[in-house]
């Protein structure tokens, strides 16, 4: 067929306009959600923990599994029970990530503790940084979520995360992890993993709430974080974390 | 007790992600890669005499890239979503530059150049051959049929310029992929500068190995005559990459072992115990030593044409399987290891499931089988002849 | 490759002619693309960060499973009471009896299970080198030789 050179250029030079038109007219007139009572800005969300207080009974474990239907073997959150020698080398066990506690300790004599462990709600989250499309990021009151029909399930993320605190949903097959309950604490509520810690050793804080306990807190106590010189902004503040802990 | 591990390790750790399809992808592109640094010896730094490799070459290097994607797509867990690293692709992460290396890659630079240097053999085919192939090979032409002496000359200026542009593309296209890992501070295993360096030397390596075990096979397939003098060229160019791919690997095993950070204690262990077999004896040993012994022979003395051919296969083919060898080690390696550093897991290959052996030898397969379409579609003999 | 002036240059174009089809080709593609991108695209993505904005919603959408004490406490005023009284008086009524959240929307459809108290105290109060000295813990089969534990402590105030 004879196309001339010329027609071809053409059509091509108006598919281009055209395209560029339709993808301008989409961002301007992308929808944005209706205003309500809780305003992202005014929140900025973390958790502290206190060591000292944690009695290793599982029931957060228990809890965030029945409350975010967490499938049986992957955890949101778990405790580790720690039995540090002299030489400052720990044994560490998490029996199903404690779901159901732990076997009694047969070491007495060493220095043992438990050390509940959560999604870190990083402020400069590695996790986020890798994500190849969008799909896992930082909110922003500070909650690191996955958004489960974006994601594509190529695992970079779980890898990025030096807690190790991402699983791979084995029925959505996209990526799953602590969301610090968004969903409830939206609404006024804890959550259920500190709503059900009988010690009181797990509270979740807002940094951004001027009368909220974790002023008071960070003011008096030494805290620590895991692994610091990753430098994430991790925002889950542990009281007497002992430094063996990994 | 965890079946499979041993000391502690964070609870969703203990199941491997990234499993033996994510081995086989830096593979082929690295071969992809490889391949097309051979043709660009001859093209762009006018080394004559692997000039008998040049199209083999450049069809070695798209067979692969045709089926580098598919590992990708087989791994992810929702393939139909793959498309969003093309609607939003997140800037800050090296996977996302993919989608866009990859089109790149095979459309400016590969396909171009494979139809720049063959247009002439194209023009014509598509007036010789009769059948359901012609109207194929019109297709190939896009519509042109102008092969005069001045286009020609022209395709080849084009071509030449593809050629350059295409080296740092190749060096994009696979060195992305070392950064995916030598970018991830969560692990000490990937976590080094090198990373990105030791990939790209790693896959010239292998695809000059494997363009030279093509170059034979197809020669003794089609009961044509060796060049020996392009074997030695290329056997002499592979000694010099692998020995650069080696002294890299050595200096980070040196550079580890000697600042001996937190990390060492656990991740010598874990060579020692559960990368005993594929990193010392299959990648160091089997894989590198041996391979460049055969290599340096080479250099040093004068071997007999017969035993100079011996002698190529076997370290080509040692060398394919060694640096297969070094991709499960960097990938499967630095998910064997808690990073607590207080535990091990283990890594048990399925053999029917998705992402099992048998995917695996069928994706390794495949691009052999696209390779022999490749050859007689466009058949890279004669050569195109430039005046 | 010499040309003369003129003739020169429309040779030149004549012979590189065939280059413009290839470009056509990957011009038009892009074209596609473009387009498709347009059409596809989640709404108002990147609003708040490189994310579908609408994805915060869903996630707030979730149910929930757990009512939280303050809800229990609405109806149940007399064990709240007792519980207040006591050393379980942080413990949240959840914490022993599981998610009730349904059982708070509708009572009366609802009805909770009773907690398994062969194994739920000692998870908490069964003795072990690696709790805090100060917390009540006890090795269970020594101090109760196989009785259930409310044989004697009452759970809402356990103190005895």
């Amino acid at each position: 067929m004879d196309i001339s050179r010329r027609d071809l250029f053409k059509a091509g030079g108006k598919l281009l306009v055209l395209a560029s038109a339709g993808a301008t007219l989409e961002q301007i007139t992308g929808a944005e959600p209706a205003p309500e009572a809780y305003k992202m800005a005014d929140h900025w969300w973390g958790m502290i923990v206190d060591i000292d207080k944690c009695i290793g009974c599982g029931n957060c474990v228990r809890a965030c599994s029945n409350e975010n239907h967490v499938p049986a073997g992957y955890f949101r959150t778990w405790v580790e029970r720690y039995q540090v020698g002299e030489d400052q080398q720990p044994r560490v066990d998490s029996p199903n990530g404690a779901i159901d506690g732990f076997p009694p300790n047969t070491h007495a004599g060493v220095k043992s503790f438990f050390v509940p462990k959560l999604c870190n709600q990083c402020e400069h989250s590695p996790c986020v940084q890798v994500c190849p499309v969008g799909a896992t990021f930082v909110s922003p009151d500070g909650v690191v979520l996955v958004d489960q029909t974006y994601c594509l399930g190529c695992r970079y993320c779980v890898q990025a995360c030096p807690y190790g605190c991402r699983y791979l949903h084995p029925e959505t097959k996209t990526v799953d992890k602590c969301t610090l309950c968004y969903h409830r604490i939206t609404q006024g509520l804890t959550t259920a993993c500190c709503e059900n810690c009988p010690t009181g050793a797990r509270q979740l804080v807002d940094f951004k709430n001027p009368k909220d306990p974790v002023h008071e807190f960070l003011r008096h106590n030494k805290v620590q974080v895991l692994k610091p010189y990753m430098a994430t902004g991790a925002k889950l503040y542990y009281k007497n974390l002992d430094g063996s802990v990994r | 007790m965890i079946p499979g591990v041993d000391g502690f390790m964070y609870p969703n750790e203990i199941e491997l992600q990234w499993s033996l399809l994510i081995v086989l992808y830096p593979y082929i592109t690295g071969l992809v890669a490889g391949a097309f640094i051979l043709a660009s010896l001859e093209r762009v730094f006018k080394v004559e005499a692997v000039r008998p490799t040049y199209r083999l070459a450049l069809l070695t290097a798209l067979a692969f890239l045709l089926v580098a994607p598919l590992p990708l797509q087989l791994h992810l867990g929702h393939p139909e979503r793959s498309m969003e690293m093309y609607l939003t692709p997140h800037t800050s992460s090296a996977m996302a530059m993919f989608g866009f290396v990859y089109l790149w890659y095979l459309t400016v630079v590969l396909l171009l150049e494979i139809w720049l240097d063959y247009r002439a053999d194209i023009v014509r085919m598509a007036q010789s051959t009769t059948g359901f192939m012609r109207p194929v090979y019109k297709a190939l032409t896009l519509g042109s049929e102008n092969v005069s002496p001045a286009a020609r000359r022209i395709d080849d200026k084009v071509g030449y310029t593809v050629t350059v542009i295409g080296i740092p593309s190749a060096f994009l296209l696979h060195g992305y992929v070392g950064f995916i890992f030598g970018s991830i501070k969560a692990n000490p295993w990937w976590s080094t500068p090198l990373m990105p360096i030791v990939f790209l030397f790693s896959a010239m390596t292998s695809g000059i190995a494997a363009v030279l075990l093509l170059y034979m096979a197809t020669m003794k397939v089609k009961k044509m005559p060796i060049d020996m003098r392009c074997l030695d060229t290329i056997g002499k160019y592979l000694f010099y990459t692998f020995l650069i791919d080696f002294t890299l690997e050595m200096l980070d095993l040196i550079h580890r072992t000697y600042e001996a950070d937190e990390s060492f204690r656990s991740l010598d262990f874990m060579v020692h115990t559960r990368l005993m077999f594929s990193q010392i004896i299959l990648q160091i040993l089997l894989g590198t030593l041996v391979p460049l012994a055969l290599l340096a022979a080479n250099q040093l003395w004068k071997f007999s044409e017969v035993n100079r051919r011996v002698m190529y296969v076997t370290a080509c083919l040692l060398t394919l399987v060694g640096i297969f060898a070094m991709r499960w080690n960097v990938v499967i390696g630095g998910q064997l290891f808690s990073k607590s550093f207080l535990g091990y897991t283990t890594y048990k290959v399925s053999f029917a499931e998705r992402e099992g052996l048998f995917t695996a030898v069928a994706l390794m397969i495949l691009p052999f089988v696209i390779f022999v379409v490749l050859v007689r579609l466009l058949p890279p003999w004669p050569e195109r002849k430039v005046s | 490759m010499r040309y003369g002036k003129e003739m020169g240059l429309r040779r030149f174009f004549t012979d590189s002619g065939h280059l413009v089809r290839p470009a056509v080709v990957l011009l038009a593609a892009l074209g596609i693309f473009l387009i498709i991108r347009a059409l596809i695209i989640p709404k108002a993505f990147g609003q708040y960060g490189h994310y579908r904005p609408a994805a915060l919603m869903e996630i707030r959408q979730r149910p929930v499973a757990y009512a939280g004490q303050d809800q229990c406490i609405l109806c149940h005023d007399d064990e709240a009471k007792t519980r207040a009284a006591g050393k379980h008086a942080h413990v949240a009524c959840e914490a022993c009896h599981g998610p009730l959240a349904e059982h708070a929307s509708d009572p009366a459809a609802h009805v909770p299970k009773l907690p398994d108290v062969a194994n739920l105290c000692r998870r908490c109060h069964e003795k072990d080198a690696a709790k805090p000295s100060a917390f009540p813990q006890v090795a269970t089969a020594e101090h109760s030789g196989g009785m259930l534990c409310n044989s004697c402590h009452q759970p809402h105030n356990p103190h005895l």
